[in-house]
């Protein structure tokens, strides 16, 4: 087989300090090394995965019983813009950059990003957006009008304290680190690609997280422009959002316009994870390759012409509410259609079900539900009678934690080894994964009830009305069980990195080149590659008489 | 290759920046009835010829380009800095515009028109600047040398960057300045 091994091309010495030294601190500051930024990036998102969980725990606590004095009311508000901002903008954004930029150019073959320099400028953008975004907290208040922030309660004249002007700039300097990170990983993909690796045979991971910085391209400009108007209005006392006759409309148009498709950059590279989850633990190929693949543009596409059913309840009449109905059913389709492949990937296959499988095939069941309630809020009238209750907070959870945190955790669990060369536990993670899943589906299933009894979402409490405070109560003890999964999580990984069993290049035995590499790899990821014929490079090297011939 | 395929997507994502922008004068500027006291405000010949300014320095930047690529470094010297000079040029009569304006009591506080104004045309300049920023590494870099040998991308990248901000304005000055003396005289 000598004759088809190729070398790429050989990494530069990195500029500062190299990686595998130990000079400590100042050589993880310095680095420009995709995989030292990678792991930088999910550090970032556990420590924000950290605050943000503990301000949702201090709201549930809150909650759980009628008529509850543990938060103000100023403090709950604040709490509220903080977890959901945090949670969207410094845990999934940076946990899935983190796989992105360390995984790429090990699934593709090449040594390194495009550009390191850029990547390592784009981590420290996310992370210094995050310190201003948190600093508000020291400056006189964090911001406290949610999470998408509505005008005109985010004017001086309705948040008075500074922590909308700190929510523009951490959120604005976060916005270009996501940009630049776009920029790097598309032109890496196209341009690093190991001989044979057509765009047709990359790995499905890679090919989502490549769609998908096209959608960050597209979808962060419009958010970035809002933000810019709102300091200029805060500062400068323009007059974007202040402006009679529907400046207040504006925010919401510029804010969904970049918001409906941030949700799907969230779950996009999410159903990358899942594809190869699925394929290298059922032990067979993806069921439906160039429908997963395309059906991710068609997501991409669509998703720019969906933001007004966030907007419903404005009074856009009847034929925008129309066509925003039927393109939002519409874009359900691509993506409940890539439920079936999966279960096709499944079918007849030797299923193993490790810790990452198991938060695969939760995700199926989960992320069915929160699709069906979205599915529910394009029906118009619906959604003007679920608007702003605890319906619509049940359903963004079951998307963004059952769809983006599980599709994260599966990941971790399946690329864990790579990462550090030591496996997480499969027993504790079974723990794990229990402890998680029933306290999510515990907290957020009963809000569906709570919303469509009518409870709004945002206020700080509620009075004792009938079941209210009982499901509530049941909502906030779940919640508990999901910061216990957490922690056990936390302590897995310390325990695991400390003595954790020895995983070898290939613990899955794996289909795609990352598993080529050393675990964890080294300074340059690779010496010698085969040339591609397939879109499973290393079940072909591994079974060259049962190759994959496309 | 690859600084080539960066600087089409950042202008591509610029390029929405902008547009959002625009949108956002449309909807200040028009959708409530245009004042015609913004048109009389304006002095749309001046700023025309200053328009023109900038869209010459596209030109003077291809011979630069062109003259790097023929290993000319005199010439690329030399059409580089009529670049430079062009743009500021456009940049000291956006300071001239925006002091008149500001005499007449328009300002980003004033009126929606002002806001919304000074926030398109004002980030417009921010590029053009931030386009002279990279000419002047560029001048250094190439009086160091960097430059004596054609096949780098880097002139041809900040060109691209530069002819953009250039298409930019067109439109900028079509929306701002044209459109409402159409409307004006309709």
């Amino acid at each position: 087989m000598t004759d088809n091994i190729k070398i790429p091309e050989t990494k530069q010495a990195i500029p500062g300090l190299s990686i595998n030294n130990n000079r400590g601190l100042l050589q993880w500051i310095t680095t420009v090394d995709h995989k030292q930024i990678g792991i930088m990036y999910l550090v970032v998102a556990v420590i924000f995965f950290l605050v943000g969980g503990l301000f949702a725990l201090l709201m549930r606590i809150q909650l759980a019983i009628p008529n509850n004095h543990f938060l103000s009311p100023e403090t709950y508000n604040q709490l509220f813009t903080m977890h959901g901002t945090t949670m969207i903008f410094f845990v999934m954004m940076p946990a899935i950059f983190g796989f992105s930029v360390y995984f790429i150019p090990l699934m593709i073959g090449a040594n390194e990003m495009a550009f390191p320099r850029l990547n390592a400028f784009s981590l420290w953008m996310t992370f210094f957006g995050g310190f201003v975004l948190y600093f508000s907290f020291a400056a006189g208040g964090a911001p406290d009008a949610g999470w998408f922030n509505y005008a005109p309660l985010n004017e001086k004249n309705y948040s008075s304290s500074p922590g909308i002007d700190y929510y523009c700039m951490g959120l604005f300097l976060a916005g270009i680190g996501s940009i630049t990170t776009a920029i790097n990983i598309i032109v890496t993909v196209l341009h690093y690609r190991i001989q044979g690796m057509s765009l047709t045979k990359l790995p499905l991971f890679v090919w989502m997280v490549f769609v998908n910085a096209f959608l960050i391209l597209g979808a962060l400009p419009s958010l970035n422009a809002a933000l810019a108007m709102l300091l200029l209005d805060r500062q400068f006392d323009a007059h974007f959002f202040t402006a009679p006759g529907g400046g207040a409309l504006l925010w919401q148009h510029l804010f969904w316009l970049f918001g409906h498709p941030e949700v799907y950059i969230l779950i996009l590279p999410a159903f990358g994870i899942y594809s190869e989850v699925f394929q290298v633990f059922s032990g067979k190929r993806i069921f439906g390759y160039s429908f997963v693949a395309l059906s991710a543009v068609a997501i991409a596409l669509l998703s720019f012409g969906v933001w007004m059913h966030h907007m419903f309840a404005v009074g856009s009449g009847t034929a925008v509410n129309s066509f925003f109905s039927a393109s939002s059913m519409l874009i359900g389709i691509p993506t409940g259609i890539k439920i079936f492949n999966w279960l096709a990937t499944m079918y007849g296959g030797n299923i193993r079900f490790t810790v990452s499988m198991m938060f695969a095939i939760a995700f199926l069941v989960e992320f069915t539900i929160g699709g069906l309630t979205g599915i529910a809020f394009s029906i118009v009238p619906l959604d003007w009678q679920l608007t702003d209750t605890y319906y619509v907070v049940a359903h963004i959870h079951y998307v963004f934690i059952g769809g983006s945190l599980f599709g994260i955790f599966s990941g971790l669990f399946y690329w864990f080894p790579k990462l550090t060369g030591r496996l997480l536990s499969e027993k504790a993670g079974k723990w794990f994964f229990w402890l998680f899943v029933i306290g999510f589906n515990g907290t957020f299933f009963i809000q569906h009830i709570l919303g469509i009894l009518g409870m709004p979402r945002r206020v700080y409490t509620y009075p004792d009305l009938p079941w209210y405070g009982f499901f509530n109560f049941i909502s906030s003890a779940s919640a508990m069980l999901m910061g216990i999964a957490f922690l056990l999580l936390l302590w897995m990984i310390h325990s695991a990195r400390k003595h954790g069993t020895a995983s070898g290049s290939d613990p899955w035995d794996g289909f795609t080149l990352e598993w080529m590499a050393a675990s964890p790899p080294g300074n340059q990821n690779f010496d010698r590659l085969p040339v591609v014929h397939s879109r499973r490079p290393l079940w072909d090297l591994k079974h060259p008489d049962n190759a994959d011939d496309e | 290759m690859e600084n080539k395929t960066m600087i089409k997507l950042v202008i591509g994502t610029e390029g929405i920046f902008f547009l959002a922008l625009i949108m956002a004068f449309v909807y200040m500027a028009f959708v409530s009835g245009y004042e015609p006291a913004n048109l009389h405000a304006l002095n749309i010949k001046l700023t025309a010829v200053f328009s023109c300014t900038l869209f010459a320095s596209s030109g003077t930047f291809w011979m630069a380009e062109k003259n790097y690529n023929n290993s000319n470094r005199k010439g690329l010297l030399t059409w580089l800095c009529v670049t430079m000079l062009l743009g500021l040029i456009f940049l000291g009569g956006q300071a001239h515009e925006y002091i008149g304006l500001i005499n007449k009591e328009i300002t980003l506080s004033s009126s929606l028109f002002g806001t919304s104004f000074f926030t398109l045309t004002g980030f417009h300049g921010l590029h053009v600047l931030i386009g002279l920023i990279v000419f002047g590494i560029l001048l250094v870099l190439i009086l160091l040398g960097d430059f004596d040998r054609p096949g780098s991308s880097v002139i041809a990248c900040a060109g691209m960057y530069w002819h953009f901000v250039d298409i930019v304005w067109l439109v900028v000055f079509t929306v701002v300045y044209v459109l409402p003396v159409i409307h004006v005289l309709k």
